[in-house]
């Protein structure tokens, strides 16, 4: 499917004292399905607010989004949205939070499957030792491990993730960049994950989409990544056309993100 | 050893930590330094207390005779007790003498139909004590009943909070004292049942306690439940949980801190507002004692009145630290999850 997710003519307005001010004007993009798009741009830029367009979570003032064929109308568990905040329910254990989710999805499964579909995520993810401990005494990343359990878990038509990494350490953020590597590429999902860390971009997505600076933000460009998959941290790092990657999208972000492009997309570049 | 330390600080007794510390012999220079602080200034207080009002109650005369020293309090609080006993033992010899009478009655004429009866005693000061928790609670449970509900409501709709917002002002500071009329009123107008579970003096002094004392409930809940972190009411639109689940699993948690903090607000109050209506209405529990040792005009009046005081205070203090262990004990900590 090449249009898998559709989005066109985006439009998000919000209204202010001083009067309307549109935050993201004429945004358009399509993703194939299974397919892994990072989406960077300065903070406030309004990449989340596309995000959360897609997700259902803040109204589209004009323009249209369509998800396998079908125009999104509010939330739903078919697009798994990971938090920044990994918003568990404090009061619940890893594995209850992840049921909630279950329970609401499969419906129809008894309470066996139900479990072990919760279970089965919750141990993909490295939580099987702690998955009954209550979300307040998990670490930051092992809340977020539980957070990407819970939005596979339910068996999403995609994955919707808003800087997943951005609260974590850095040896933290690698190990869980590779257990979402392992799981995207185990049940070939189709995701979007806003970041504004190039080189995480640069790791995990297939296509790198960079946001121009709000207001009025739109895509400025996209970048390919060419890199062969699965991909090896370390071969990476090795590789020169890495660093021109890197510095083809700092420049963006330092100097190109100001202006809006003269047409809406420009030609797409190789690495 | 550390079990009893969690216990102890989750009923609030801190004060007895140092103690169970330096059995452990952990640092017994500072085990000391705390004990000395936190027992040796509070009793030291007590003492410069009691000593002032011995001098006070040796120098000052009123109607009754002299004021009573904390000796004379602390007396006929013994009295007190040493009454309720005796009540007891009254009473437990009149149904020993029905039993017989009945039996008696039984074997000369059985045709007769034996009529039973309740001893007609009157009530002892511990016996106040346990009517006035009653009806406290009774008070109290009607309150939680509509001031959670509704305070839910109010947390979740900001129209329903806006048009709630002028009861709750107006309501809120008005004294039992002016509820109290009103009350008695109504409820002996509609409360006639031909066999009723409950004396009107009852439901009365308990509908006052919950007029009195559901705001803070209502306006704690409410708040607990507007601040609900945005966040999770996003997992339940994500997860599209139907109102009542996300209610019972996500607001209802979320909000069960401040709705205790709620909670021991209003029995707090309760309690209070309970004594004055009992007063007043000459409902039965320790406003009537109070109010019926007044009348009395006896020489031990004012020693029986201060006995109440203090009985009132303990009580209080009693019912605030057991919603205290319950408040602790819902509270997940919120600040460490973000």
């Amino acid at each position: 499917m090449h249009r898998f997710l559709d989005i066109s003519r985006l439009h998000k307005t919000f209204p202010t004292p001083k009067g309307p001010l549109t935050v993201v004007k004429d945004f358009n993009l399509t993703l194939r399905k299974g397919e892994f798009i990072a989406l960077i741009g300065h903070s406030g830029c309004g990449k989340s607010t596309v995000l959360s367009m897609i997700a259902g979570l803040a109204d589209i003032t004009r323009g249209g989004i369509i998800l396998a064929g079908k125009e999104i109308v509010g939330a739903g568990p078919d697009r798994g949205v990971v938090f920044q905040s990994p918003c568990l329910l404090p009061w619940l254990t890893a594995f209850d939070n992840v049921m909630l989710g279950v329970d609401q999805v499969y419906y129809t499964a008894s309470r066996l499957e139900r479990r072990q579909i919760a279970e089965y995520y919750l141990t993909l993810v490295g939580l099987g030792e702690a998955m009954h401990k209550r979300a307040s005494e998990l670490s930051q990343g092992m809340r977020q491990r539980a957070g990407i359990a819970r939005a596979f878990a339910l068996s999403p038509k995609m994955l919707l993730l808003d800087e997943p990494f951005g609260m974590l350490d850095n040896l933290t953020k690698m190990e869980l960049q590779d257990v979402l590597l392992d799981l995207w590429q185990r049940d070939q999902k189709t995701a979007l994950m806003v970041t504004h860390d190039v080189d995480e971009a640069l790791y995990l997505a297939d296509r790198v989409v960079m946001m121009t600076d709000g207001p009025e933000a739109t895509v400025g460009d996209i970048f390919e990544v060419k890199f062969p998959r699965p991909r090896n941290r370390k071969a990476l790092l090795e590789d020169p056309a890495y660093y021109q990657a890197r510095e083809y999208l700092i420049h963006f972000l330092n100097e190109r993100s100001h202006h809006r492009p003269g047409q809406p997309t420009q030609p797409a570049h190789a690495a | 050893m550390t079990a009893l330390l969690k216990t102890c600080d989750a009923l609030g007794f801190t004060w007895f930590i140092p103690f169970i510390r330096l059995a452990r012999r952990e640092n017994p220079n500072e085990q000391f330094r705390q004990i000395l602080v936190n027992l040796g200034v509070p009793l030291l207080a007590v003492l410069l207390f009691l000593g002032a009002w011995s001098w006070v109650a040796r120098n000052v005369e009123v109607s009754f005779g002299a004021i009573p020293g904390p000796v004379a309090v602390w007396q006929e609080a013994g009295n007190l007790w040493k009454d309720h006993v005796a009540e007891r033992d009254k009473e437990k010899a009149f149904y020993v003498r029905q039993a017989e009478r009945k039996a008696a009655h039984v074997t000369k004429t059985p045709d007769k139909p034996w009529v039973e009866r309740t001893y007609a005693g009157k009530p002892t000061f511990i016996d106040q004590i346990f009517t006035s928790l009653k009806t406290v609670f009774a008070g109290f449970l009607v309150a939680s009943l509509i001031a959670v509900p509704v305070g839910i409501l109010c947390g979740l709709s900001n129209v329903i909070n806006i048009a709630c917002t002028p009861f709750i002002q107006i309501f809120k500071p008005v004294s039992p004292l002016a509820w109290l009329p009103i009350v008695m009123i109504l409820v002996s107008a509609l409360y006639n049942p031909t066999d009723p579970w409950f004396e009107k003096s009852f439901i009365s002094s308990a509908l006052t306690v919950a007029l009195c004392s559901l705001w803070p409930t209502l306006i704690n809940t409410s708040l607990g439940v507007a601040q609900i972190d945005n966040d999770y009411l996003n997992v339940a639109r994500v997860l599209r949980l139907g109102w009542w689940k996300k209610i019972t699993k996500i607001v209802l948690p979320s909000a069960l801190p401040l709705i205790f903090t709620g909670l021991r607000l209003s029995l707090g109050v309760g309690w209070m507002v309970l004594i004055a209506a009992e007063m007043l209405a000459q409902n039965p529990g320790l406003g009537k004692f109070v109010w019926d040792m007044f009348q009395n005009g006896s020489s031990q009046t004012l020693a029986q009145i201060m006995v109440a005081v203090f009985t009132i205070g303990f009580v209080g203090f009693a019912l605030d630290r057991a919603m205290m262990s319950l408040q602790r004990a819902v509270s997940f900590d919120a600040n460490s999850i973000r």
